[in-house]
């Protein structure tokens, strides 16, 4: 059972669709007892990154750190993959998970933000989320904020300078795109996390 | 890279599309969930859909058709028409849409786009814009200013467009769907000056729409427009056989598009 992390930040519709498409079996839920039986969580996010706050207040933060240490794979998408890192400019005062160091940080006055659209993925070796899908395939990103590269990062991509399109490191997952909506590439990426 | 997309709309009523419908090899042209799947799979970067009655007694038409269309979508989704209050929204997103599109009810009460954008995020609200040039001088190059309008173009606002999409930007809107009345309809391409000074206005996405008639005015409204995206009612009135077709015509022409799809 994958546990869909509700925590009132935005629509988790399509993420739900995507899991029932795969078949695979998944419960969107805000209870931290539910979170903490899930074979695997996912943690979707859109909007600000001061909504993780109501992880914090009803303790599902600790049941994902938990979690982790067992071994549960664990999938951030956008605000969800940000929130992998110690904090946010958008939210200074709020802690992420800090399961890497860093900080996420908006985009460059250079280029128009939101970052909204398709754009490509540049692929290093060895990803296990990843497998399978190719360097330079397009995904769907929508977000103002954005995670620096790291030695996690598993893709890059390229917008007012290289930034985390993805990380990876042991049972963490993070992608700053929607697999949801990146067509069948994100189909695939989604189908990986379901195959682990 | 960031591409620039390519977005099909399908004009609704009553849960039937009702323009753009000649998908030849689609048993029932006028579905609205085979139609974004055929789009989908033809190449289009997202799928719009808009309600052109959006009358009070078709609304439980709609959401059926919009959860039927979610369902096997797997590009971002939008819903547009008829959307009045944060509830409308609401029930458009639990139906499976990953945006909403407002405008009547954005002019009339533009507290309405920090409301929907608090709630689900500033990427789910596009506020569209129908614009028109002011005065009797329609051409290319007038200086005389643009003008939003409502209702389906048919009431005037007296609002700057400009000025309008930058209020509709601090506001909360994640998007801008701008739509050129004069050019709506006419073929003859997009309003290139129309979109160029509001895609310069703003920092959000601009998506261009109206007037298109050819693959080359989607070169012209990316490259003199600065159009983030460009919006397709019914691409098979160009001659064109599918988008993917128009993206391969783009990718020629030097546009950074989303190839293969």
């Amino acid at each position: 059972m994958i546990a869909i992390v509700d925590f009132r930040a935005g629509n988790l519709t399509s993420v739900k669709k995507a899991f029932d498409h795969l078949g695979a079996e998944t419960v969107v839920t805000s209870d931290p007892t539910e979170a903490a039986k899930a074979d695997k969580i996912v943690l979707p996010g859109v909007g600000h990154f001061g909504a993780t706050k109501a992880l914090d207040d009803s303790g599902l933060r600790d049941v994902i750190l938990e979690s982790i240490e067992r071994g549960i794979p664990f999938l951030g998408i956008c605000v969800g993959m940000q929130w992998m890192l110690a904090s946010s400019e958008e939210a200074p005062e709020i802690s992420g998970l800090a399961l890497w160091p860093g900080e996420c940080s908006r985009f460059p006055a250079a280029v128009k933000s939101p970052h909204v659209g398709w754009n490509s993925l540049q692929i290093r070796n060895g990803s296990r989320l990843l497998q399978g899908v190719p360097s330079g395939s397009f995904v769907y990103f929508t977000h103002s904020y954005r995670v620096p590269l790291l030695t996690a990062t598993s893709a890059e991509c390229e917008y007012g300078g290289g930034f985390s399109a993805a990380v990876e490191q042991e049972n963490m997952f993070g992608v700053q795109f929607h697999p949801e909506k990146s067509g069948t590439v994100g189909l695939a990426i989604l189908k990986n996390f379901c195959n682990l | 890279m960031l591409t620039k997309r390519i977005i099909a709309c399908l004009d609704v009523d009553a849960g039937r599309v009702v323009k753009g419908t000649q998908f030849l090899d689609l048993r029932d042209a006028g579905d609205p969930a085979a139609l974004a799947a055929a789009h989908s799979k033809a190449g289009a970067d997202e799928v719009v859909l808009l309600d052109i009655t959006a009358t009070h007694e078709k609304r439980n038409t709609l959401l059926e058709t919009v959860r039927r269309t979610a369902r096997e979508l797997f590009v971002p989704f939008t819903v547009g028409g008829g959307v009045r209050t944060l509830d409308d929204a609401s029930a458009i997103f639990d139906a499976g849409a990953d945006k909403i599109s407002i405008n009547s009810a954005a002019i009339a009460d533009a507290a309405l786009i920090t409301c929907i954008a608090e709630r689900f995020g500033s990427q789910a609200v596009i506020v569209a814009i129908d614009a028109k040039r002011n005065g009797a001088d329609s051409k290319a190059g007038s200086e005389a200013g643009f003008q939003a309008f409502v209702s389906g173009g048919r009431v005037a606002t007296g609002r700057d467009a400009i000025a309008w999409a930058k209020e509709a930007e601090d506001r909360g809107a994640g998007e801008i769907l701008l739509t050129s009345m004069d050019r709506d309809g006419t073929g003859v391409g997009f309003d290139c000056d129309l979109t160029r000074v509001i895609a310069q206005a703003v920092r959000i996405p601009v998506i261009a729409s109206g007037g298109a008639g050819g693959a080359e005015h989607f070169v012209q409204v990316f490259r003199e427009g600065a159009a983030d995206a460009a919006l397709a009612a019914s691409i098979f009135h160009f001659g064109l056989s599918s988008i993917s077709e128009l993206k391969k015509h783009l990718q020629v022409a030097g546009i950074p598009v989303r190839l293969p799809c």
